[in-house]
């Protein structure tokens, strides 16, 4: 069971690798959207120190959304998937394996850049950690909720929209909790509950989401 | 090696249990139609008893005047539409697990009437803060609430309407409706909590005038109402996206030959 | 043994087949035939459990694949319409990982031999984009040397795409497959050559048995 679910994250990692630039578009986007928002709202540094972390997390929503609909489509397209669905290992384990690499992929490199984002928005530095911390905790709970969307809409004709519509009223909460919690660090308060929040929030989405995938796999390949 | 043709037919269907015999769309088409008629009566007539409480029995309230005297449709339509999600979610885990095809048909038929009264209730809502706090919209942590599970039920429905296959459109409906009522306990505390952390409890419904006995009598005979009125409804619809799927079949055939 | 009983599929508005019942022991082959559309490819979908039939249900000893699950997949190797190789993994690391998906620890050099069967061996570390089409199918089918222990295998048309001499091994393939007492379950629109003790063909077009 661990060799495949082993051999399925190496997998994607090294179709990734191999196809870096699918993964730097992602990324591009998250910082050209995070750039967007002072031009819109004007460089006001008082505005901007307060919308930065939910603008960095609106961001991270889009940008992690983005890149969902490749997680399964091209598994699907080849027939590899269907060799996952007749494979020995319970599909609940792959469909953890996909999840994992497309977060190494694509939730990752949002969390790392982040910080360096939150500079141009003037964020006190003390702050960055909190921020960066809440990412972690956060975009894998996206990449899990994301994947029952893009597998429920596997093959279907504008699959990408119809995802976005599916997913993101799902993501309200992660976004309302990772996002306050930088918030109620800025305003002095500590902000443990909310990471215990958020853990909770990632151990609920990794018990239920598996399942969640797999039944909407099976169900958009027959 | 042996190998056989059956005929093909329907016959195992006659040998379910009672209990599942209204589950076969044929038998639940012609019971569907004769209730409907009631469940409309029924949601007319205490529609009415309802407004007539909350227009013309229910006290002017102190504070709101008679603006107030909205709750009476906008409370009401919340209740049903959170309630209609939960009742959309059961029916579609019960096709998924008893794979029985009415139970889809009966979550699709749903998924409209919840969105109308979600609408219904973001509309008032906004249609109450005019004169309340001299603004459409405020982001109150229930009309937000609202407004991301009108949100669900638009994803239902959209994911539905892209998925030409019935079977398939009925599960993976069934599994989006799960995560849902999953995830709409979670979204409401957090937008909850959101609204503590940045407007404080200020502006709230909460702060309706306090309940005297009437104006919950009168909300209570509206939701009955509105209830009704769903039901009715989702009957209607049932009834048309039985005819549609079935269309193939004999019973259907002769049904149209019949209304001919 | 695997059974179907009053399997039933309907596709959109269309009945494919219904009331197809039959039952394979081991060591018989069973070859679908029937026009395109006919269901061919929908009827091994179902036997491998991808798709649950409208009625009826697929037995494997005596018990409803849905509820074997893993138990029955791990005994089965089903190839597809469409290769499951990726373009931007090598021939070998193809046949690694859908080895290790289904299940079966190989090492490279069984890997190796069993490419080479194919006659692969120039290609093993190229990328699968560069391949032809009957390369392509040649990687997925190498999974087959490997799974000579598996008592059912289905393969949906395995003859396309290949040469000649390709064929002629893919036969001598499944009849040594069949001979050591296996179930094999295949679709072709080829006259296939297949020297098989029980050959049984079902025609979904005419329903001839």
């Amino acid at each position: 069971m661990l060799t495949a679910l082993r051999c399925v994250i190496h997998r994607d990692l090294l179709l990734a690798m191999r196809r870096r630039a699918d993964v730097l578009t992602a990324l591009l986007f998250f910082v050209i959207v995070v750039s967007l928002f002072p031009l819109g709202l004007g460089n006001e540094p008082n505005l901007l120190r307060t919308i930065a972390p939910g603008v960095i997390w609106v961001a991270a929503l889009l940008a992690s959304m983005l890149s969902l609909t490749r997680m399964f489509s091209e598994d699907h397209a080849d027939g590899t998937l269907e060799q996952m669905l007749l494979g020995s290992t319970p599909l609940g384990v792959i469909v953890v394996a996909k999840v994992a690499a497309h977060w190494l992929v694509s939730g990752l490199p949002l969390v790392l850049i982040a910080p360096v984002l939150a500079l141009q928005f003037d964020l006190h530095q003390s702050l960055l950690w909190t921020l960066t911390l809440s990412l972690l905790l956060g975009t894998p709970v996206l990449s899990l909720i994301g994947a029952i969307g893009a597998a429920l809409t596997l093959g279907l004709r504008g699959g990408g929209i119809l995802l976005s519509l599916l997913v993101l009223p799902l993501y309200v909460p992660v976004l309302i909790i990772g996002a306050g919690t930088v918030d109620i660090e800025s305003a002095g308060l500590s902000a443990q509950g909310h990471f215990l929040v958020q853990g909770a929030f990632l151990v609920i989405a990794a018990t239920f989401s598996p399942w969640a995938i797999a039944a909407a796999l099976r169900i958009s390949a027959e | 090696m042996r190998a056989e043709t059956a005929a093909a037919g329907h016959n195992l269907k006659r040998t379910q249990i009672n209990w599942f015999k209204y589950s076969s769309p044929q038998t639940f088409f012609p019971l569907a139609a004769k209730l409907t008629p009631w469940f409309g009566a029924a949601a007319v007539l205490l529609c009415a008893i309802g407004l007539y409480i909350g227009f013309f029995v229910a006290p002017t309230d102190a504070q709101q005047g008679d603006a107030y005297r909205i709750i009476f449709i906008h409370v009401p339509a919340a209740w049903m539409s959170m309630f209609l999600y939960v009742v959309m979610a059961f029916w579609a885990g019960a096709g998924l697990v008893f794979n029985t095809r009415l139970s889809g048909m009966m979550a699709s038929a749903i998924a409209p009437s919840g969105a109308i009264m979600t609408f219904i209730a973001l509309w008032t809502g906004a249609v109450w803060g005019k004169p309340t706090w001299g603004t459409w919209w405020v982001w109150d942590a229930r009309l937000t609430s609202e407004l991301i599970l009108l949100f669900l039920y638009f994803g239902f429905m959209a994911l539905q309407a892209a998925i030409d296959d019935p079977r398939r459109a009925d599960k993976a409906g069934a599994v989006l409706a799960l995560t849902g009522v999953v995830n709409i306990p979670i979204i409401y505390f957090s937008v909850q909590w959101w609204n503590t952390l940045h407007q404080g409890a200020s502006v709230s419904l909460k702060s309706a005038p306090t309940m005297a006995a009437t104006m919950l009598l009168g909300m209570l005979v509206m939701a009955l109402g509105f209830w009704m009125y769903c039901i009715a409804t989702t009957l209607l619809r049932v009834r048309r996206i039985i005819l549609e799927r079935e269309r193939r079949s004999d019973w259907v055939a002769q049904y149209v030959r019949t209304m001919k | 043994m695997l059974e179907a009983a009053n399997l039933e599929c309907v596709r959109g508005d269309r009945t494919l087949f219904s009331g197809l019942s039959f039952s394979l022991n081991p060591g018989e082959l069973l070859r679908v035939a029937g026009t395109n559309g006919s269901g061919k490819t929908s009827l091994l979908r179902i036997l491998c459990g991808l798709l649950s039939p409208t009625h009826g249900e697929v037995r494997w000893q005596g018990g409803n694949i849905g509820s074997l699950r893993e138990e029955y997949w791990k005994e089965i190797i089903y190839l597809g319409h469409s290769s499951a190789v990726k373009d931007g993994l090598t021939a070998m690391e193809n046949l690694m990982v859908s080895c290790t998906l289904a299940g079966l620890t190989i090492d490279h050099e069984q890997a190796r031999a069993a490419l080479r069967c194919f006659g692969l061996a120039e290609c093993e570390d190229l990328p699968a984009k560069v391949l032809s089409q009957g390369q392509r199918r040649r990687v997925s089918l190498a999974r087959l040397i490997l799974s000579d222990k598996l008592p059912l295998w289905i393969l949906d048309e395995p003859f396309t795409a290949l040469d000649t001499a390709a064929v002629d091994y893919m036969q001598t393939l499944i009849a040594e497959h069949v001979a050591r007492g296996a179930t094999v379950v295949l679709t072709t629109h080829q006259e296939a050559q297949i020297a098989a003790a029980t050959l049984v063909t079902i025609d979904l077009t005419s329903r001839i048995l």
